[in-house]
């Protein structure tokens, strides 16, 4: 149970900087989910936190203790690796078992605890073997449970899922979700997955280039997202974003055919100016008959069943993507009409940040 | 047991002789033959008896010619088969042979007397094992202290070498600090120096220690490889970083990630380490042959050299004492190989 702040943090290799200065509090018992793109530096701030990296400068501080120079031992925190890193020597118990020896614990006290954690993780029928002796999704509980009996201040975890098939991916998601709940510890966790993402955290930090994009929780970051970057990463399937420029008072032009949209910015753009206009595929719906919107051509159909989704496009413009609910009747090159409702639009000015809703 | 035979016939496909296979298996069988060969010549001959190795054509087995006591000579007389001058065969003893005759007497009936041409009789061989080869130098000779002069030395020294090269190898791969790169390079510079330039200097150490006819003389100056140093190194590179860094996370300080961790992980290493410095040591010939000088201070291979004399080589004892030197080392072998072929199969990862 811990707090933690990460104040003006940067990391060089050598010659190369991949975290530029990031600035985070984590409150007592927050699960914080890091996501990004591949190589925006979310496992070297993870591992920076862990005290496994040296920052170059800034502070890291738990609890208002500065950290920042001591080693990953004494920190007190707990990690769980992406390879899980079990000692392959070891058997469960003693995976489990070898930090609370390290800590000088009694053998009465370490066996209580071990037990506790296997029950907790459904081990207790494994205790006796080696890793290799174990599935995937043993081994990674076996890793949480090296975690977990520690009761470290603050867990980090780096990408522990992505070893699992997809089923079990889901299983353990829960299951850490429920395991958050019970312990209500401090956790971080690393991942690339944006669905992990939005089901596990109470807030989200997304990292692009080893900066902070934009924190908060994860309806902010699919409601109001700050910027083009976030608006992309953040939903899934990905927000439509249509290059546009303003044409008059609350309307935009998109496309090569300048068709006009309206939005509900009374910004201060400049008709001519260059923005750009996201909408989420499940917030555009059909126009009905003689209503106005914007016309695409559909150049694919994908049924589900309980939803469908339309692959469209108009000249000028990327793929369009809309959700329907339910199953449609539209095949392959019907021409159609989609309206964007003002209430679900996002509007980034030319740098990419979102602009203020009327 | 039928494992063994399917690896013996393994062929290309199963059932049908392709001429790689035939290729394949007189390479092989060629190559047995080169290995072994010496070995197997080494073990019989030890067997033989003195007289045995000295015979011209030389026999392969231990072959050696029977002997009779026959009443009024006091020592045992050699056994002949003689063709007589009637073209009959006869086994008869020889007295003793004067010029290119013989004198030669019938065991059964020692009044019976001949004189026989040298080129007419052969002498009756039988197959024996002239086990006295080992007991003899066992007994009369100290070559259970030589052995067990030889075990402590090995033994000691291949424990002082595993553990100081280990603990050189986790500092040189695992443990970060300042000048790292530059202490391995110093490491590898000394590979380049061979013992005999250093030989003098280590010797007047050692005289100023008063270490001159210890064992410890013989242990110490070798117990830091640095070919042991190097070969640690570069497996304990290749264990995974995280299972060092899930160590330090899991409060454990250098030593223990050391003994606890990358040890018991680095075991075929070791164990490659272990075979090599027990082959050195038990083999080594020139640093125990400068700083031993006193008998009861002799190791195997010292002592060996003791049988071969300036004028007359009892080439007997010796063959027998080599084939006692080798059975450890190989024996050692058998056991610890299969070490080197588990390798890190068994790693936690994934
Ligand atoms: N030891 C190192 N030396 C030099 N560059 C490094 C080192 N470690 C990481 N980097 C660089 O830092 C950047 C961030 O790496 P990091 O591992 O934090 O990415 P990540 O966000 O975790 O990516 P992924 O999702 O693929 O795990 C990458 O460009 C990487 O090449
Ligand atoms: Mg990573």
């Amino acid at each position: 149970m811990a707090q933690l702040t990460l104040s003006g943090i940067t990391k060089s290799f050598g010659t190369t900087t991949v975290i530029h200065g990031v600035d985070l509090k984590v409150e007592d018992g927050e699960f914080v989910v890091f996501v990004g793109p591949s190589g925006c530096g979310k496992s070297t701030l993870l591992r920076i936190i862990a005290g496994l990296e040296e920052v170059t400068s800034g502070m890291i501080a738990i609890d208002g203790e500065d950290v920042s120079r001591l080693p990953a031992s004494e920190r007190g925190l707990a990690m769980v690796f992406q390879s899980y890193a079990l000692y392959p020597h070891m058997s469960v118990y003693k995976n489990m078992a070898f930090a609370l020896e390290n800590m000088g614990l009694k053998t009465p006290d370490i066996d209580q605890r071990v037990r506790r954690a296997a029950t907790m993780l459904r081990l207790t029928d494994y205790l006796d073997r080696k890793p290799k002796a174990l599935s995937g999704g043993q081994r990674q509980r076996v890793a949480i449970g090296r975690a977990i009996v520690r009761d470290p201040k603050i867990f980090l975890f780096d990408e522990p899922l992505s070893n699992l098939d997809a089923e079990l991916r889901v299983a353990t998601r829960k299951e850490l979700a429920g395991l958050h709940a019970e312990l209500g510890g401090t956790m971080i966790y690393v991942t690339h997955d944006q669905v992990e993402a939005m089901t596990l955290a109470d807030r989200i930090v997304v990292l692009q280039g080893g900066r902070i994009e934009q924190i908060g929780t994860p309806l902010d970051l699919y409601n109001a997202p700050d910027n083009l970057f976030v608006a992309g990463f953040i939903g899934s399937p990905r927000m439509n974003l249509l290059p546009a420029r303003i044409s008059g008072p609350g309307t935009v032009a998109v496309g090569e055919d300048g068709q006009v949209v309206e939005t509900g910015i009374v910004a201060p753009l400049k008709p001519g100016a260059t923005v750009t206009l996201g909408i989420r595929p499940e917030h555009i719906a059909l126009a009905k008959n003689g209503e106005a919107g914007l016309t695409m051509t559909i150049d694919l159909v994908e049924r589900l069943g309980g939803e469908s989704y339309l692959y469209g496009s108009a000249p000028g413009l990327p793929q369009i993507t809309v959700r329907l609910d339910g199953q449609t009747s539209h095949g392959r090159g019907d021409s159609v009409t989609i309206r964007l409702p003002i209430a679900h639009q996002h509007v980034f000015n030319e740098a990419g940040k979102a602009m203020g809703r009327q | 047991m039928s494992r063994a035979s399917q690896l013996m016939l393994a062929r290309r496909k199963a059932g049908r002789w392709h001429w790689t296979d035939i290729a394949a298996y007189t390479y092989l069988a060629f190559g047995v033959v080169l290995m072994f060969g010496p070995v197997a010549w080494l073990v019989l001959s030890s067997f033989k008896t003195q007289a045995g190795l000295l015979e011209f054509p030389p026999s392969l087995l231990p072959m050696s010619q029977q002997e009779v006591m026959v009443p009024g000579n006091p020592q045992p007389l050699p056994l002949f088969e003689v063709t007589m001058e009637d073209g009959s065969k006869r086994v008869l003893a020889q007295v003793r042979r004067i010029g290119i005759q013989a004198q030669m007497v019938d065991p059964k009936d020692p009044t019976q007397q001949f004189r026989v041409p040298i080129d007419k009789r052969v002498p009756v061989r039988q197959f024996k094992l002239a086990t006295e080869n080992y007991t003899e130098p066992l007994e009369r000779f100290a070559f259970t202290r030589f052995l067990s002069n030889s075990v402590f030395v090995t033994v000691v020294a291949t424990l002082i070498t595993l553990l100081i090269n280990s603990m050189a190898a986790y500092a040189l791969s695992i443990y970060e600090f300042r000048g790292k790169n530059t202490a391995m390079l110093m490491v590898i510079g000394t590979l380049m120096i061979p013992i005999t330039i250093i030989l003098v200097p280590v010797y007047l150490v050692i005289t100023h220690l008063g270490l001159v006819n210890s064992l410890w003389a013989v242990i110490l100056p070798g117990a830091a490889t640095p070919t042991g140093v190097f070969l640690l190194r570069q497996y304990m590179l290749t264990l995974p970083r995280d299972l060092i860094e899930a160590a330090r996370m899991d409060k454990a300080s250098e030593w223990q990630i050391y003994w606890r961790i990358v040890m018991p992980l680095a075991m075929p290493a070791l164990a490659v380490l272990a075979i090599f410095s027990i082959m050195w040591r038990w083999n080594e010939f020139l640093w125990p042959l400068a700083v031993l000088t006193k008998t009861e201070s002799y190791t195997l291979q010292i002592g060996l050299n003791a049988f071969q004399g300036e004028l007359q080589t009892q080439w007997h004892y010796l063959l027998a004492m080599t084939v006692v030197t080798l059975l450890p080392v190989a024996l050692v072998f058998v056991f610890l190989q299969r070490f080197i072929t588990t390798g890190i199969a068994n790693t936690g990862m994934k």
